[in-house]
């Protein structure tokens, strides 16, 4: 078998005669070189001797240095038993595709012939930080950027020497500031290192921070008296019970081992129980020990009797704590550098403090825009009709649902949202006239009851969609160019999908007001709200008019409701989240005015997020003292923030 | 001579002989005491039921007579259902932490007892500690006086802010759904103390009552139900009866009108919501025993409409309206929802009453809200022949009874 398999090779060796003579290289460059001077270092590569080899390969300024690096890390790289050379090895099939270390194509071979090299991790730990002089320099944009992200990812003080002499090449702005955060960290002089830092000014790059927290790290050290402990960077000297709590200052005596641990109940209790005799404990009854008092005169007597560790008592404690200085001291050690990196974390904490708020704002107008949305509709029905339609929420759920289904219909996401929202409008217009012709008519001088009918047609159009649509959430999927955010610097970022919100509200306060003051519908709905007698002596229709006008409302809400469906899960609850809300916005803005509805909006969005910068953790916590808040401000100003004044105020 | 006041509203003495007539027919059909006809779960629904009535009842009083729509009674009602919910839970589980610290070898410190109790309590939550209030929960009585404290301050507190500004009509219905929102949103939170959405549980257990079957203590909570909505029906049979009754009716009718005669609008008003409201809450605390579980879903701004919901199918105005609408909406949805309904087959679709009440439901409101405004009281008076003279107009319903459409001011 073996003789076969020789024949075989030898063979194969025969009938490749011409690629067997390409393979020789006419001048060995200096890798080749290098490689065949450390074959066998290379084959048994470790990382501990591998170091001179792959600083020699990198240092040598061949070009094929790099190409021979990353085949190595790669596992491609391949040693020819039968001459020691070295070549970039391709799996095919039983056998492998060469090249030789230039890059040009050496035929194939089978792969016993070829010992392929499997570095270990560490040693492709030390080849990957070789490698990064030759990617920085990569005339590859996309590959420098991979390199820079990588050292951004993992600095080291090692890439700091590649990085300078790359810059040095071909200046790059990242590279730059790449190298200015590792000059602040890893540079042995700490002028520069404080220059370094100084350089950055107020900048507000997460990168940045990152760089400079480690060095602003402190750590709780205890000293015996009350010298500060040599040659440590001292952050600040903490007293016992004042800036620092009495339990844990102990706690760090003990940790250190300096003091006796404290007596917990649990370990008192299982030194009791180890020590129960005679229905006993230290001479006192079990029966007794049923409080904490008798417990400790137990263990004392324990203690005196030497059955149970001595534990510290509180005079023990208080004597540790005054025999003990405690220093907060920074990991850093030069007093230099911390200082700077604190100085300019102040600076940044400022800019970050005003750019956080400039967040905050934009959050609580997106917050704001979303009430509004939800709350125009309802300050027609409500603000100009009065009438209390509580089934506005399952408008909004109605245009979600329209959209989902358009969606459902046509693929395209970009023309499917440009349908829905016409076509939302067109069936909540339908289904609001509708109900207006049927129930709200009877009932516009009975407000209660107006109320009580439209929670009625709330509660069976929710579950009617319930039983259509399934209680699972149905996805109402944004168009591409929503997707994302438009990031201003790393504090400050909104989503399109937000923007898009709020120009959509501003939209509809433009339309509302442009149907409201300048077209003949505005006029005679506001006549009929004014006083519907004289308006239909004036020639105009009042049923007409207000069938018109909760139409409009309701087709608002169907629209809105496909924008809250674009961010919001749409379920058959999703205009329950927001009728609570939208009628705040209206009562709280003021009746009867669109102006109101949006100062509304802009004060329950803006007390929300507010709240909610106080109490991050907690949003419900946030909606609570909202509606509290609310609840008081309608003592101070019962018709809301824009009211009306004058008869059209009404009673 | 005078006549007493029962012989004044003989509907008062009708209605009581029905509540003893129909305890009394439970008690003998029931497992514990008779004929094990009823199911102890069917006697626990009837239990509830009759809470129900009761705070239908305080809504009646609060909305039917004085024409306030507050979306805030089930508030209430949660309320005292969390106070007694407490104590039970509380004392129940110090049994159970007791007897299990009782096995080991020292007998236990009061210190040891209460992080025990805090940890089988509020272990869901993450915590251990009993928050602060919980300060009361190991004394029944203190638990049984915030019952009656707790929702009467709330109640007294929210309606002195919402009456002195003048608030009223839809605006205060909103007002008072949005406390209720508040309310529910407060319980959500793990760190309220009240362990979030996990609620109150296993109050159905009476502590220091092992021994008594859940079969006995399901007929001594009807028992206890029934006397509640006795007295309810007697309070409320007197406070609208006389001269105060005059008045809030009138307040009902014409606010500005009593206002001018020189009556404090707004005491009266605040009198009858915090009267309401305690009601309401002892109602709660009634009910939630016989669930056995409370959590903050239940005081959800819409458990507060379906109440309103109840009162105006059973009929606004009159107290027996409100505890028949109540007991027939509450146990027809409870028939419908509990899947024993018939589904009914159309050919090409099947209707299921589980999916479908609802729709039923919300249906029938708009017919009733439309077409009866009266409920089914209304039926008493075809009974009785009571007619309203003819006006020529259309009525306004019970909130504006004394005007006709035509009559009602723009």
């Amino acid at each position: 078998m073996r003789h076969l398999f020789l024949t075989f090779l030898a063979l194969l060796w025969l009938a490749l005669p011409g690629v067997a003579q390409t393979t020789e290289p006419t001048t060995p460059g200096p890798v080749a070189q290098i490689l065949a001077d450390n074959t066998a270092l290379i084959e048994r590569s470790s990382r501990t001797t591998i170091g001179p080899v792959i600083d020699a390969l990198a240092a040598s300024g061949d070009p094929a240095a790099a190409m021979v690096l990353d085949a190595w890390a790669n596992r491609s790289l391949g040693l020819r038993e039968a001459d020691g050379t070295f070549f970039l090895i391709a799996e095919s099939g039983d056998s492998y595709a060469l090249r030789d270390i230039t890059g040009a194509d050496a035929g194939t071979a089978p792969k016993a012939d070829i010992t392929q090299l499997r570095p270990n991790a560490g040693v492709r730990g030390l080849i990957a930080t070789a490698l990064v002089q030759f990617q920085l320099a990569d005339p590859d944009p996309a590959k420098r950027r991979v390199a820079l992200e990588s050292i951004a990812r993992d600095p080291a003080p090692e890439n700091l020497a590649p990085l300078r002499a790359a810059i040095a090449n071909s200046p790059d702005p990242a590279m730059t500031r790449l190298e200015r955060l590792l000059t602040l960290r890893f540079d042995p002089d700490p002028a520069a290192r404080v220059a370094a830092i100084e350089g950055f000014g107020a900048d507000l790059g997460l990168d940045l921070r990152g760089a400079l927290n480690p060095l602003v790290a402190t750590r709780r050290l205890a000293v015996a008296g009350t010298g500060a402990p040599e040659s440590a960077n001292v952050a600040a000297t903490l007293t016992p019970g004042n800036d620092l709590p009495r339990e844990e200052a102990y706690d760090i005596l003990v940790a250190a081992g300096m003091a006796p641990a404290r007596l917990t109940v649990a370990d008192q209790r299982a030194s009791l129980v180890a020590n129960i005799a005679d229905g006993a404990v230290g001479g006192i009854p079990l029966v007794q020990l049923d409080d904490q008092s008798a417990r400790d005169r137990a263990y004392t007597a324990l203690e005196a009797a030497g059955l149970a560790p001595s534990a510290a008592t509180e005079d023990e404690v208080t004597a540790a704590l005054a025999a003990h200085s405690f220093y907060d001291v920074y990991a850093e050690p030069d007093p230099d550098v911390t200082r700077a990196a604190r100085d300019a974390l102040d600076r940044i904490g400022m800019t970050v403090g005003a750019m956080q708020a400039a967040d905050l704002g934009l959050d609580a107008l997106s917050l704001a825009s979303i009430y509004f949305l939800a709350a125009i509709g309802l300050a027609i029905t409500f603000g100009v009709m009065r009438v209390i339609n509580m089934a506005h929420g399952e408008f909004i759920m109605l245009g979600a649902y329209t959209g989902y289904v358009v969606q459902q219909v046509i693929a395209d996401y970009t023309i499917s949202i440009l349908i829905a929202l016409p076509l939302a409008f067109a069936v909540t217009f339908a289904a609001g006239v509708a109900m207006e012709r049927l129930v709200i008519r009877h009932l516009y001088k009975r407000p209660l009851e107006t109320l009580l009918a439209t929670f009625g047609i709330s509660i069976a159009l929710q579950q009617i969609a319930k039983n259509i649509f399934g209680t699972q959430a149905r996805p109402l999927t944004a168009p591409g160019w929503l997707d994302g955010a438009w990031v201003l610097n790393d504090v400050v970022a909104i989503s399109y999908i937000r923007i898009a919100i709020f120009v959509l509200a501003m939209l509809f306060l433009g339309v509302f007001l442009f149907i409201m003051k300048r077209t003949r519908l505005g006029l005679e709905v506001r006549a009929v709200t004014q006083n519907p007698t004289m308006a239909a002596s004036m020639g105009i229709n009042p049923d007409r008019i207000n069938m018109l006008t909760f139409g409009l409302g309701s087709g608002i809400a169907g629209v809105a409701g496909v924008a809250i469906g674009l961010f919001a899960q749409v379920t058959s609850e999703i205009g329950q989240a927001y009728i609570v809300q939208s009628f705040m916005t209206v009562v709280v803005g003021g009746v009867g005015n669109i102006w109101g509805a949006l100062a509304g909006a802009a004060m329950i969005g803006g007390l929300q997020k507010g709240i909610e910068w106080l109490n991050p953790s907690n949003t419900l916590a946030a909606q609570t003292y909202m509606i509290i808040f609310i609840i008081i401000f309608i003592q101070f100003r019962p018709r809301g923030i824009i009211a009306l004044k004058g008869r059209a105020a009404g009673d | 001579m005078k006549k007493g006041f029962l012989a004044k509203n003989p509907s008062v003495l009708i209605f009581l002989l029905c509540l003893a007539a129909f305890t009394l027919a439970v008690t003998l059909l029931s497992e514990a005491y008779g004929v094990s006809f009823l199911s102890t779960s069917f006697v626990k629904t009837l239990g509830k039921t009759l809470c129900l009535c009761l705070v239908a009842l305080a809504m009646d009083l609060i909305w039917g007579y004085c024409g306030i729509l507050s979306l805030g009674h089930f508030a209430f009602f949660g309320l005292g259902g969390y106070m007694i919910g407490m104590w039970l839970m509380y004392a129940r589980t110090e049994e159970i932490v007791v007897q299990a610290l009782a096995g080991g070898p020292l007998p236990p410190t009061p210190e040891e007892i209460v992080t025990g109790i805090g940890t089988q309590i509020f272990g869901v939550v993450g915590g251990a500690e009993v928050p602060l209030v919980w300060f009361f929960a190991h004394s029944l009585t203190a638990q049984l006086v915030l019952v009656v404290l707790v929702p009467g301050l709330l109640a007294l507190v929210f309606g002195w802010l919402a009456f002195r500004s003048r608030v009223t009509g839809v605006y205060l219905s909103i007002l008072t759904q949005a406390m209720t929102l508040a309310l529910a949103l407060y319980l959500f939170q793990n760190d309220s103390g009240l362990r979030g959405n996990n609620g109150l549980s296993g109050l159905q257990n009476l502590p220091g009552l092992d021994e008594v079957s859940q079969d006995a203590l399901s007929v001594w909570f009807l028992w206890a139900s029934a006397l509640a909505l006795g007295l309810g029906y007697l309070l409320c049979a007197w406070v609208v009866s006389g001269k105060f009754g005059s008045v809030i009716r009138a307040i009902r009718d014409d606010e500005q009108r009593v206002r001018f005669l020189g009556y404090s609008v707004e005491n009266y008003k605040l009198a009858v919501f915090t009267l309401t409201a305690i009601i309401a809450a002892i109602a709660g605390a009634l009910y939630y025993p016989q669930a056995g579980i409370i959590n903050p879903a239940e005081l959800a701004p819409i458990a507060s409409i379906y109440l309103a919901v109840w009162v105006a199918i059973g009929g606004r105005g009159r107290l027996y309206g409100a505890v028949i609408g109540a007991a027939f909406v509450s146990l027809l949805s409870s028939w419908f929802t509990g899947g024993r309904a018939p589904d009914i087959n159309l050919g090409i679709y099947v209707v299921k009453w589980v999916d479908w009440w609802q729709v039923l439901l919300g249906i029938a409101f708009v017919l009733v809200t439309l077409l009866a405004p009266k409920g089914i009281g209304g039926l008493f008076d075809l009974y009785q022949g009571r007619r309203l003279p003819d006006r020529k107009g259309a009525d306004l319903g019970p909130d504006d009874s004394s005007l006709q459409e035509k009559e009602a001011v723009q």
